[in-house]
């Protein structure tokens, strides 16, 4: 798992503090960066191209066509297990609520992706490392059998440290509940794209997100299935540099493409249209 | 060996032969004596091996000795033959599969397999299994689905494989093709988890009709030493996280991650190898006659059921 990532000390608040906020900083080369033109840029580096992390609904506004997205994921996080590790389970979903004005890790709705029906899945990595406990599994599910029912392609973008823990074998079910419900778009010959984003680890690259029609990663992504630590544990070497990184999977045969953000709707349409039964060459929907 | 909790009894069992010996070498009746320490070992041991914590049964679950997919496969099974190789890289020998008859049934079986030594131990990897492991296994089923037979796994891993070269051939895609590639069995799956369950690399073979487990064994997310690692940042609360994650038996028949316990010999499997390999027999030949009924399709979709109703979550 490598969740790990997640639990590791906040970095102390007042490391911009001589940034004013309408500045930030980018991650990789240090830039200064003016924040309206970093949004605009979808959260690139313009100097560097470094791809920075996406909130959630601004995942969704770059990849729906606009005013198109109807929002379908409603679910509420329960603690079957009555978790409790330094901090109970509840305690922990009500920070992370409270955090993203989110229910749970997912959110998910109807859309058209270049006049293409979609369901549209966004993992979002700010809800406890995106980890997929029953409510992802199940919106995932429900998503995949709706758009299944409704002629519609499926696309999810993962972000994601893997199952979550504190679900325990619920959460690890939820790997067999999500690939199973890729068959409904299967047997109605339905395209399904899966966008691997900065990290995708774990249980959720080993389900749903490895087992699309087409992969795109972006950028220098770290996707994989046990998280660096854990290797480097288990090896107790050094790990090669690029090691688990978008590249290295295309390199290595694991996805389709490595494509920059600000191409990547292109891309995901020219996909959709091609593989889409509705939709011929040159035509609308 | 021992493990720490069970020194108690392990003490007790000494003394008490202590005593027949030398009741036997100097004629001095000692019968009262042995008798009462006798009751008292029953005693002893229906109080710890009847009130096992989660780590307790982790251990046991770990415990050298205990029946692996081999030893079932040549004692509950007849005439099996091992099959080799993934027919694309290289043979995986933390997991084993082939053909045999269980009680005159053919089955295709596919199990992980630990070493029942350090030196088989590091041959077969401690039981985690590379992608080509994976991928042998999922020949094994499309085999089985070929030819009609009933598909029979054996679960226990630590988990997948955690390295370099299992990234670099795909461990993340393999585990999940080889969840699809099960799930769409058109033959009765029966899976058996006989000592851990070690997350995705367990679940990859783990996508059956009914999932059975050892009375003794643990099925989770995550090893409870890496949860430890993560969430108390000290592998050694590993028994805090056993308890937390909820992984016994009876608490995974409670969430309907498993279907039924089979029941192992007072103090675990390695006690009694071929009891715990008998009972392990009776368990699969009931459950296998239990999915006899279901035709092809009903059996992916009993499959598709079982699985896609396990969570708890709310409705807003």
């Amino acid at each position: 798992m490598a969740l790990e990532r997640l639990f590791r000390r906040k970095r102390p608040s007042g490391e911009n503090r001589d940034v004013p906020e309408l500045w930030t900083k980018c991650e990789a080369c240090g830039a200064q960066l003016y924040k309206k033109e970093f949004k605009e840029n979808l959260y690139v580096c313009p100097k560097c191209g470094h791809h920075h992390r996406v909130p959630a609904p601004e995942r969704v506004e770059m990849l729906a066509d606009a005013g198109t997205f109807q929002e379908i994921t409603r679910l509420k996080p329960l603690d079957p297990l009555g978790f409790v590790d330094t901090k109970p389970y509840r305690e922990r979903l009500k920070a992370y609520q409270e955090e993203t004005g989110r229910p749970d890790a997912i959110l998910g709705g109807t859309c058209a992706i270049g006049g293409v029906p979609a369901v549209l899945m966004v993992m979002d990595y700010a809800f406890a490392g995106g980890s997929m406990g029953s409510v992802v599994g199940e919106e995932i599910a429900r998503g995949a059998e709706r758009a299944a029912a409704e002629g519609r392609a499926l696309v999810i973008v993962a972000a994601s440290g893997g199952a979550r823990m504190q679900e325990a074998a619920l959460s690890l079910m939820q790997m067999a509940k999500t690939v199973m419900s890729l068959d409904r778009l299967w047997e109605r010959r339905l395209p399904y794209v899966s966008i691997l984003t900065d990290p995708t680890t774990g249980g959720v690259t080993a389900s749903f997100a490895a087992l699309a029609d087409v992969i795109f990663a972006e950028p220098g992504a770290l996707i994989g299935f046990a998280g660096p630590r854990v290797i480097r544990q288990t090896i107790r070497q050094e790990l090669p540099e690029g090691f688990q990184r978008s590249e290295f999977l295309l390199k290595h045969g694991m996805v389709d493409r490595v494509t920059d953000r600000r191409r990547l709707k292109a891309e995901v349409v020219q996909v959709l249209r091609h593989l889409h039964p509705g939709v011929s060459y040159g035509t609308g929907v | 060996m021992a493990l720490e909790f069970e020194k108690p009894i392990l003490e007790l069992e000494k003394r008490i032969a202590e005593l027949k010996e030398t009741a036997r070498t100097t004629g001095v009746d000692l019968e009262a004596e042995i008798r009462l320490l006798e009751e008292r070992l029953a005693r002893l041991k229906q109080e710890v091996y009847g009130h096992l914590t989660a780590w307790q049964r982790v251990q046991l679950a770990r415990a050298p000795g205990r029946p692996t997919t081999l030893d079932v496969l040549e004692k509950a099974f007849q005439d099996f033959l091992e099959l080799h190789g993934d027919r694309a890289f290289a043979d995986d020998p933390a997991i084993v599969g082939g053909l045999a008859y269980l009680e005159g049934e053919k089955v295709v079986v596919v199990g992980h397999q630990k070493g029942r030594d350090t030196k088989e131990n590091l041959q077969r990897n401690f039981g985690m299994p590379h992608p080509e492991g994976y991928r042998k296994a999922m020949r094994l089923m499309d085999l089985a689905d070929r030819f009609g037979y009933p598909f029979i796994s054996f679960i226990d891993t630590p988990g997948a494989y955690p390295g370099v070269s299992a990234e670099e051939r795909g461990q993340a895609w393999v585990i999940a093709q080889s969840i699809q590639r099960m799930s769409r069995l058109r033959v009765p799956a029966i899976a058996l988890i006989l000592g851990e369950g070690g997350s995705g690399g367990a679940l990859a073979i783990g996508v059956a009709n009914r999932v059975l487990i050892m009375e003794n064994a643990w099925y989770s997310v995550i090893s409870p030493e890496s949860c430890a690692a993560i969430l108390w940042r000290e592998a050694k609360e590993a028994p805090k996280a056993a308890e937390a994650l909820r992984l016994t038996p009876t608490d995974l028949l409670a969430q309907k991650v498993v279907d039924a316990i089979v029941p192992e010999p007072e103090g675990g499997a390695h006690k009694d190898p071929l009891k715990a390999i008998q009972n392990i027999k009776e368990a699969l030949l009931r459950t296998l006659e239990e999915l006899k009924e279901l035709s092809p399709e009903e059996l992916y979709q009993d499959r598709y059921r079982r699985f896609r109703t396990l969570g708890a979550y709310a409705e807003s």
